[in-house]
């Protein structure tokens, strides 16, 4: 199929970007959306211009490097997608595909598509995490867990920190990558110690950052890649005002 | 003196690790803070041991080249991560462990490592869980094991099939605690240049910071590799696309030697091959063999749909060629027989190069819904990518390039034959031998990282407490950043016409083609030459646009690119060397009458340990002899 890509090209943090414009043909269905800009930037390192650089790094969905807003949606249009796992089966003949950078002023644009995102890293240093040393803990079956836990910890540190919430959401708020952090540590015995400790500080980095509030619009369930639930923002909140009250 | 002392402690074997470990000196917590460590890579392996690292006091610098520490490779282990808690009560034991890895690798693994990394297995599942990992429960909340590859108990601890990532979670929060703590500094989108060896001893390393193209200068006491394997040289692999064996590279050239580097891991499972603009395989996870049934049909270029071929007309050719563990042999026993299969006509699909995974038997038996609970994420994959579901219509799988049990060459306490610089995780070479077993790779590189290294190198480090801080204005400093300097003008000013994807892409043929799967003379000598003008064609017309003072990822695949030309010549030197079969290192003139691999093991119990002999030679070949003292060598049959 041929394609008509308009791409935000920006030099680095400090130039103005804007939109160009490309016209790629022979794309095959089963194609990767990454695969077809590879293709892309094959092209134009041949005819002598600057590739396209965007983030990625596994391909397969699970190390959250990449992230293009596509179309108006981050990571595309399908359900529970990355980038990398979008196919372009999914496009027409003949479409115009247009890709950003994640839009927050918390991840400024680094290059082209690529964004820094370190943000979320110093939102984790600052409490995403149980307080044990190597070589402290006991037998891994002395603290029994209830299965449903378990699987709520699953399903919540399945995110992948890739930052389509924030990129989703009008307040380029962080909220539901702060909620999947509590949610996840606060379903071990081990986690809770320092759960309350743990939601406050994240939350006051997440705001030092930058990162909007959360009006619950749900933009970020829509998009996040693991369907993550919005309702891990239920359980931060309340945690969140009850440990305040107690202050 | 021979630099491949092994350093390997006497005593029987389940004591050796213990007395080992009593005869280590120790750093005290006051001079830790004086003694600076650098750390490369963030996987399993660099995470564990950075974070334990500055839980003991250390100064600990971190790098990676992703844009953090959470997205290295770890990231995408499926299947899970194995340890001798026998919570199945099925007879399992660190013995067991120990010789089950011991076989599976084919004999070519040493006895004493492989013991250890099971030992501290059941430590690794502790800390993990108490950091939070959320491994697979029952109802009653205990934590529920399964079975893999190679084995004949459940000792597998798995997170859906996303063991990795929630592994990765748990140790990069880890990192995080210590970098919040100020003991661990972390440097992210940073590239190893090259390491800087002063009086002998690993001191540093210099690396390109690659959102502004600085070159930076670090220093430190010793040096710690975690880089992961190579297994992109064959550009189609299994692995991240920007995963690289640069760092090891640079390693070698430096004087580590780097052992069995033709120890190549070629997975079962993958999705095939697509199209020409394929750039990566997506693995399909070794435990959907726990319920998954391998088969061709019985007929050479059935074209009709797999739900349409009857029963009796199905070849389920693992359960027929190896009864005792069916579908669930080694990986590069399945991987040989799929092949074996197509190459006779068997294969199916649009290219005839894949097999059926079938879950049909099992939905039926156990219901949907259990097979959803066990590997519901790698149905979804496999379903995004190839537009068919796994529930209505058998996967169609081929073996693609995984893992590297080859790697930078280690004594016992996993140091380099550069003092001080230590190689842990995929990085070395030392626990898999000749073929590694499913969910041995994450329980190994943990073990390495959180309960090895870090009694290890501080034995190192006792002599190290009065050297002060290492200044990075030395010469040797200033070499290794004219070096990398002038390596990246080369790059940009050779001005050609090919991209480095392209070099790859036609490198990886020939490593796929020659010294893959299976591998004889004649294919390996002509590898060689092939490997000689394309590396000749590279320098003169490779095209990398832009400049070094930006990021530029072309420069950075470049730079990898270059180094893949070098190191494939240095497996199929190895691969050459070794006129055995053995594990993954399949030669063509060494096999059974059944097709199997023969080992040779007069002539070839050995580790063939590579040193750098100066650019455009070939490489000096040491062996360290393998010793079995524990073990009876045997024909590694899983009929």
């Amino acid at each position: 199929m041929n394609i008509k890509l308009k791409i935000w090209r920006q030099k680095n943090a400090k130039s103005k970007g804007r939109f160009e414009t490309y016209q790629l043909n022979d794309v095959a269905e089963d194609m990767s959306f990454l695969e077809m800009l590879d293709y892309l930037n094959g092209t134009l390192i041949k005819n002598g211009k600057e590739p396209v650089a965007f983030d990625h790094d596994c391909r397969e969905g699970i190390c959250g490097s990449c992230g293009i807003y596509i179309n108006g949606r981050p990571h595309g249009n399908d359900h529970r997608t990355t980038t990398c796992e979008l196919r372009m089966r999914l496009f027409k003949d003949g479409d115009t595909v247009t890709l950003e950078p994640w839009r927050s002023a918390s991840f400024p644009v680094v290059k082209d598509l690529v964004v820094d995102r370190s943000a979320f890293d110093k939102i984790t240093n600052a409490g995403g995490y149980i307080s044990v040393n190597a070589g402290a803990a006991q037998d891994a079956n002395a603290i029994p867990v209830p299965k449903h836990n378990a699987d709520v910890a699953f399903d919540t540190a399945s995110c992948v920190g890739c930052g389509a919430c924030v990129a989703a959401c009008k307040n380029a708020s962080a909220m539901l990558f702060v909620a999947a952090k509590v949610t996840h540590l606060a379903q071990f015995p081990q986690g809770r110690i320092e759960a309350v400790e743990r939601i406050k500080s994240m939350v006051a980095k997440m705001d030092e950052l930058g990162f909007g509030s959360c009006t619950n619009t749900r933009a970020c369930e829509a998009e996040c890649p693991k369907g993550i639930s919005i309702s891990t923002i239920a359980k931060l909140n309340r945690e969140f005002i009850s440990a305040k009250i107690k202050d | 003196m021979s630099k491949l002392d092994a350093k390997i402690p006497e005593g029987p074997l389940a004591d050796k690790w213990t007395n080992h470990k009593a005869k280590l000196h120790l750093v005290n917590p006051a001079n830790r803070k004086k003694i600076d460590i650098i750390v490369v890579g963030t996987g399993l392996a660099g995470s564990s041991a950075a974070s334990t690292l500055g839980e003991l006091g250390y100064n600990v610098k971190v790098f990676c080249y992703q844009d953090s520490p959470r997205r290295a490779h770890s990231v995408a282990a499926q299947g899970g991560i194995n340890a001798a808690k026998n919570y199945k009560n099925d007879n399992d034991s660190v013995y067991r462990l120990f010789y089950d890895m011991i076989k599976g690798g084919d004999y070519r693994a040493r006895e004493a490592n492989v013991y250890r990394a099971a030992e501290v297995s059941n430590l690794v599942i502790d800390h993990y869980t108490a950091l939070g990992v959320p491994f697979a429960r029952d109802y009653g909340g205990y934590i529920d094991n399964r079975s893999f590859g190679g084995v004949q108990v459940s000792r597998t601890f798995y997170a859906k099939g996303q063991t990795g990532q929630q592994c990765m979670i748990g140790a990069y929060s880890a990192l995080s605690r210590q970098i919040s703590k100020g003991t661990v500094t972390m440097y992210p989108r940073r590239e190893m240049m090259d390491l800087v060896v002063i009086d002998g001893k690993a001191r540093g390393i210099v690396v390109r910071n690659l959102i502004t193209g600085e070159i930076e200068r670090h220093s430190a006491h010793a040096v710690v590799l975690a880089t992961g394997g190579y297994g992109t040289i064959y550009y189609l692999s299994t692995l991240a696309l920007n995963s690289n064996g640069s760092a090891a590279w640079k390693a070698f050239k430096k004087g580590a030697y780097f052992a069995n580097p033709s120890f190549v891991q070629i997975h079962p499972t993958s999705i095939p091959v697509l199209n020409d603009h394929q750039c990566k395989l997506t693995l399909m996870s070794e435990s959907l063999r726990n319920d998954g049934r391998v088969w061709v049909p019985k007929q050479k270029g059935d074209t009709r749909k797999p739900n349409d071929i009857p029963e009796d007309e199905r070849d389920y050719y693992l359960e027929r060629r190896y009864p005792a563990f069916g579908n669930l042999v080694p990986r590069d026993v399945a991987s040989r027989a799929a092949k074996e299969r197509c190459d006779a006509g068997y294969g199916v699909g649009p290219t005839g190069l894949s097999v059926y995974l079938d879950f049909k038997d099992a939905i039926n038996k156990k219901g949907r819904q259990v097979i959803e609970d066990s590997y519901g994420n790698l149905f979804d994959m496999y379903h995004k990518i190839t537009g068919e579901s796994p529930y209505e219509t058998p996967m169609r799988i081929y073996p693609a390039g995984h893992y590297t049990m080859g790697g930078l060459w280690i004594d016992y306490n996993l140091m380099t034959t550069v003092p001080g610089l230590f190689a842990i995780g995929e990085a070395n070479f030392s626990d898999h031998g000749a073929n590694r077993l499913g969910a041995s790779s994450l329980m190994q590189t943990s073990g390495d990282g959180y309960f090895i290294l870090p009694y290890t190198i501080a034995d190192y480090l006792a002599d190290e407490i009065k050297t002060p801080k290492i200044a990075t204005n030395l010469p040797q400093f200033d070499e290794a950043e004219k070096n990398a300097r002038e390596r990246i003008n080369k790059f940009l000013s050779i001005n050609g016409t090919e991209t480095a994807t392209s070099f790859h892409k036609r490198l990886g043929k020939i490593m796929w083609d020659y010294c893959g799967m299976v591998r004889n003379e004649e294919g390996l000598k002509k590898a060689l030459t092939l490997i000689n003008e394309l590396k000749e064609e590279f320098w003169k017309n490779l095209k990398v646009p832009g400049t070094g003072e930006e990021l530029n990822q072309e420069l950075e695949k470049a730079g990898r690119v270059a180094d893949f030309m070098e190191l494939g010549k240095l497996l199929v030197y190895d691969a050459l060397n070794r006129k055995e079969s053995c594990g993954a290192h399949f030669r063509e003139e060494s096999q059974t009458d059944t097709g199997e691999a023969k080992r040779n093991d007069e002539q070839y119990s050995y580790v063939a340990a590579w040193e750098f002999n100066g650019d455009g030679n070939e490489p000096q070949l040491h062996k360290e002899e393998l010793k079995f003292e524990f073990v009876k060598l045997q024909e590694r049959s899983y009929k």
